[in-house]
C-alpha cells in the first residue's frame, strides 16, 4: 500500500489538512506535502480531495505482518441514550477469544455523551474502552463513523473487530473493510480461535440449509458482524477494572455526505425490537384480524417480550416492518420463540431457527413449524392462547 | 439520469435441500432467479427512470448462465446489460466482488446506483456498501421510499433502521440498496422478453476489464471458506395435542418452567 501524491493535480485547496487525523500533511508553500511515517492511509485526504491529486494504492497485508497485530475489539452500538444489548453479548465473547489469544478486549463507543457506558463495558469484560465524543457522532452516519474507525484501527493494530450485526452494524463495517481493503464476514453465529490463532467464523448460508465456517488467513485486522442475541452477555464483574482513554478525532460536515433530516419511531406500545428481546410472540396469518393482535400483545407484555410477526401479517399493516421475523424482515435468536398461527415457510424459518426454544401453536398438525419447534401444541390459538395467558400469570403471580 | 442496478442469479433457497448423507448441498433441479432484492432495485430504477428521464443500465458478474437475469431485467425494462463473466472472477468474496464490479463502473458515467438490500444465497448486504467505498461515493442502505429532488441534484430517502426508518439526503451520485416495501416489482411482458434480446448486451472478461488479476476472484479474496456442514438438527421435539387447551398449556408451562426458559 503506497500513498501517490500528483502535486501538478493539486490546486492547494488545502482541505486535506483539515481532514488528516495523524498530522500527516502540512501546507508547504502553495501546495501539500505529506509526511509518510505518520500517515496511516486511512484515505480521508483522498476522499476530500477534488483534484484527484492524492491516490491511495492499496495492496492485501504481508503475512508475516500478521504478529504486529493483537487484541479483540468490539465497536459498541449505541441508541439513543442506552448501549445495543449486543454491545454487552459481544463485550462477553470476545473475552473468550481474547483468553484464547493472551491478548486484551477493547471496546469501541462512537457517539455524543456516551462515556457513562465506559464502566458497563469495562463490566462486562472490556480491559480497554476508547471513547470518541463528539456533537458529528450524534446521530449514525456512514462516513463520520467509517472514519472514526478506520482512525482508531489504522494506528492501533489490532487483530480482530467485530461489529454486531445490526442495521448500522452492517452499513458500518463493509465500508470499514473496503476502505482498509479487509475480508468481513456477515451474521456469524459462532466464533472461536484455532490452533494457528485464526478467527474462524462459523455462519449460515443458504436460508440456513447450511453452515459455513470462514477465516481470513493473510489479512488483519480479521472483521466480522455478529447476530444479536446469539452469545449470552455475562453478568456483570463490579470489581473488574479498566482503562478509559478519550480519543479526538475531527471530523469536519465536508466529510459527512448524508443528512439526516428526520427519525421515525415505528415502536408502538412500548413495543421492543424483535432482535434484542429475550422472548418473542410473534403471529401469523392464524390471527386473522388485528384485533386478534390484542391477544400476543398481552402475553408479550406478561413476559417483556417483543411482538412479532410473520410477513403476510406485516405486508398488511397489522404491525410495523421492523416487527418482521424471517429472511425479508429481522434475523431473531430469542431464549423464547413463540409462533401462534404462523405455518414455517422456510423464509420464517431461515429468521428464527436458531432460537433457543421454539414454541408452535397451529391447527394444522402438518404445518411444518413442527419440524423445528421444542413444543408443539396441534389447536385453535383462540382456545390455547388465553389458557396460556392465565397458566403464566399464576407462575408469574408465585414466584 | 444514469442508473446503475447491480444484479446477483441466485438459487431459490427455498428449494435447495440437503442431502444428510454427504452433508452437502442439492443443487440439482433448484430454481436460479433474480434475486428478491434486486428485483426492487430494477423496479426502482425503471420507475425513476419513467419520472425523469433517463438509462438503466444492468450489471452482474457471474457465470455464463447468470445472463438470464440480465435478461429478465431488460425485459422489466432497463436499456442495457453489462456482464463480467470470466473464469478469473470466480471465487470472489464480498470484498473481491465489489472492487471487480466497481472497476467498471468507475469507468461508467452514472447518477445513481441502487442494489439490493442483500443476495438470498449469502444473505451478507456487504456487496453495496463495498462497491460505494471502491467509488468514494455516499450510501443509505435499506431504502423503502426514494425521491429526486426537483433540479436532478439530490436523493432523499426513507431508511429503515431498527427502530423505524429515518428520512437520509444526499447530494448524487449515491449508491441505495432496496428493502422490502420500496415497490411491486413488475412482471415482464412477452414485448419486454422480445425487446430485450435486441438491447445492448456486453460481455466483459478480466482482459477487457484491465485490472491485475491478482485483485480479483479467489486471488483478491480475503476471506476463504475452509468448511462447509449441515446445520445442527434440533432433536425432535414434543407436539402434543390441544383439543383441552388446559391441559395442553399446564404441559407446555411446566416445560417452559423446567427448561428455565422464562
Ligand atoms: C422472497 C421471499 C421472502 C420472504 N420473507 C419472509 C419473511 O421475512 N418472513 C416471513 O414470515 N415470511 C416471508 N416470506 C413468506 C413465506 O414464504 C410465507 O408465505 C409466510 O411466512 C407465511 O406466513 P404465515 O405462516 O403467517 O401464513 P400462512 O402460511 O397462511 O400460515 C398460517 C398458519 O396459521 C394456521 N392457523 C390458521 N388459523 C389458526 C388458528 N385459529 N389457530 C391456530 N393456527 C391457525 C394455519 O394452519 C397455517 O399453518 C417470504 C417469501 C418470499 C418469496
Ligand atoms: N456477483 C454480483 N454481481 C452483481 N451484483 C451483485 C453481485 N453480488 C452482489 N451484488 C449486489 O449486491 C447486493 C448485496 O449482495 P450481498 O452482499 O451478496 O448480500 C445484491 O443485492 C446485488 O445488488
Amino acid at each position: 500500500m503506497t500513498l501517490k501524491f500528483d502535486i501538478d493535480a493539486c490546486t492547494g485547496c488545502m482541505l486535506c489538512i483539515k481532514v488528516c487525523n495523524f498530522d500527516a500533511i502540512e501546507k508547504d508553500g502553495d501546495k501539500v506535502k505529506f509526511d509518510l511515517h505518520k500517515c496511516v492511509l486511512c484515505g480521508s485526504c483522498e476522499e476530500v480531495c477534488k483534484d484527484d491529486a492524492i491516490k491511495i494504492e492499496r495492496k492485501p497485508i504481508d503475512k508475516s505482518k500478521l504478529a504486529d497485530y493483537k487484541d479483540v475489539w468490539v465497536f459498541c452500538e449505541t441508541v439513543g441514550d442506552r448501549l445495543r444489548s449486543v454491545a454487552l453479548e459481544l463485550v462477553t465473547k470476545g473475552r473468550e477469544l481474547a483468553i484464547d489469544l493472551g491478548e486484551e478486549v477493547v471496546a469501541v463507543i462512537i457517539g455524543q455523551d456516551i462515556e457513562k457506558h465506559a464502566q458497563t463495558l469495562i463490566q462486562h469484560g472490556a480491559d480497554k474502552v476508547l471513547v470518541v465524543d463528539g456533537k458529528i457522532f450524534a446521530d449514525y452516519t456512514t462516513d463520520a463513523y467509517t472514519i472514526a474507525m478506520t482512525s482508531l484501527i489504522a494506528p492501533r493494530k489490532p487483530s480482530v473487530v467485530l461489529f454486531g450485526a445490526t442495521g448500522n452494524g452492517r452499513d458500518l463495517a463493509p465500508r470499514v473493510a473496503a476502505r482498509m481493503g479487509l475480508g468481513l464476514t456477515a451474521d456469524c453465529t459462532g466464533l472461536s480461535i484455532d490452533d494457528e490463532r485464526q478467527l474462524i467464523q462459523t455462519r449460515p448460508a443458504f436460508g440456513g440449509n447450511i453452515m459455513a465456517e470462514i477465516y481470513t488467513a493473510t489479512t488483519r485486522p480479521q472483521m466480522a458482524t455478529v447476530r444479536p442475541n446469539v452469545f449470552k452477555p455475562g453478568e456483570p464483574d463490579t470489581s473488574r477494572t479498566g482503562d478509559v482513554e478519550k480519543v479526538d478525532i475531527e471530523v469536519s460536515p465536508l466529510q459527512v455526505r448524508t443528512r439526516v433530516l428526520e427519525k421515525v419511531s415505528e415502536m408502538v406500545d412500548g413495543m421492543i425490537s424483535v432482535e434484542e428481546a429475550d422472548i418473542v410472540v410473534c403471529s401469523g396469518r392464524g390471527i386473522k384480524d388485528p384485533a386478534n393482535l390484542a391477544l400476543p400483545k398481552e402475553l408479550a407484555s406478561l413476559l417483556d417480550a417483543a411482538v412479532g410477526g410473520s410477513r403476510p401479517i406485516v405486508d398488511l399493516g397489522w404491525l410495523p416492518p421492523a416487527q418482521q421475523v424471517g429472511q425479508s424482515g429481522r434475523t431473531v435468536c430469542p431464549k423464547l420463540y413463540f409462533a401462534l398461527g404462523i405455518s414455517g415457510q422456510i423464509q420464517h424459518i431461515s429468521g428464527m431457527s436458531s432460537s433457543d426454544f421454539i414454541v408452535a401453536i397451529n391447527k394444522d398438525p402438518e404445518a411444518p413449524i413442527f419440524s423445528v419447534s421444542d413444543f408443539g401444541i396441534v389447536g385453535d390459538i383462540f382456545t390455547v392462547l388465553p389458557e396460556l395467558i392465565s397458566e403464566i400469570k399464576k407462575v408469574l403471580d408465585a414466584r | 439520469m444514469k442508473i446503475v442496478v447491480p444484479v446477483k442469479q441466485v438459487p431459490e433457497v427455498s428449494e435447495v435441500r440437503m442431502n444428510e448423507e454427504t452433508g452437502t448441498l442439492i443443487r440439482d433441479g433448484v430454481p436460479s432467479i433474480l434475486n428478491p432484492f434486486d428485483e426492487l432495485a430494477v423496479e426502482a430504477a425503471i420507475q425513476l427512470k419513467e419520472a425523469h428521464g433517463g438509462e438503466v443500465t444492468v450489471i452482474t458478474m457471474g457465470p455464463p448462465q447468470a445472463k438470464d437475469v440480465l435478461l429478465k431485467a431488460l425485459a422489466m425494462g432497463a436499456d442495457n446489460a453489462v456482464h463480467l463473466t470470466d473464469i478469473g472472477f470466480s471465487g470472489a468474496d464480498t470484498l473481491a466482488t465489489a472492487f471487480t464490479l466497481s472497476e467498471y463502473i468507475r469507468k461508467m458515467e452514472f447518477d445513481l446506483i441502487i442494489c439490493g438490500k442483500q443476495a438470498i444465497d449469502g444473505d451478507t448486504a456487504q456487496v453495496g456498501p463495498e462497491i460505494a467505498e471502491f467509488l468514494s461515493i455516499p450510501q443509505i442502505c435499506y431504502v423503502r421510499k426514494i425521491e429526486i429532488s426537483e433540479d436532478g441534484k439530490h436523493v432523499t430517502a426513507h431508511r429503515e433502521t431498527d427502530e423505524g426508518y429515518e428520512v437520509v439526503k444526499a447530494k448524487l451520485p449515491v449508491l441505495l440498496t432496496a428493502t422490502k416495501g420500496l415497490n411491486e416489482p413488475r412482471l415482464p411482458n412477452i414485448m419486454g422478453i422480445m425487446k430485450a434480446k435486441k438491447k445492448p448486451f456486453e460481455e466483459v472478461t478480466v482482459e477487457i476489464l484491465g485490472t491485475d488479476p491478482d485483485l480479483l476472484g479467489l486471488a483478491g479474496s480475503p476471506t476463504q471458506v475452509r468448511k462447509v456442514f449441515p446445520p445442527e438438527k434440533k432433536e425432535g421435539g414434543i407436539v402434543i395435542d390441544g383439543d383441552d387447551p388446559a391441559a395442553a398449556v399446564k404441559q407446555l408451562v411446566e416445560f417452559l418452567t423446567k427448561k428455565g426458559a422464562f
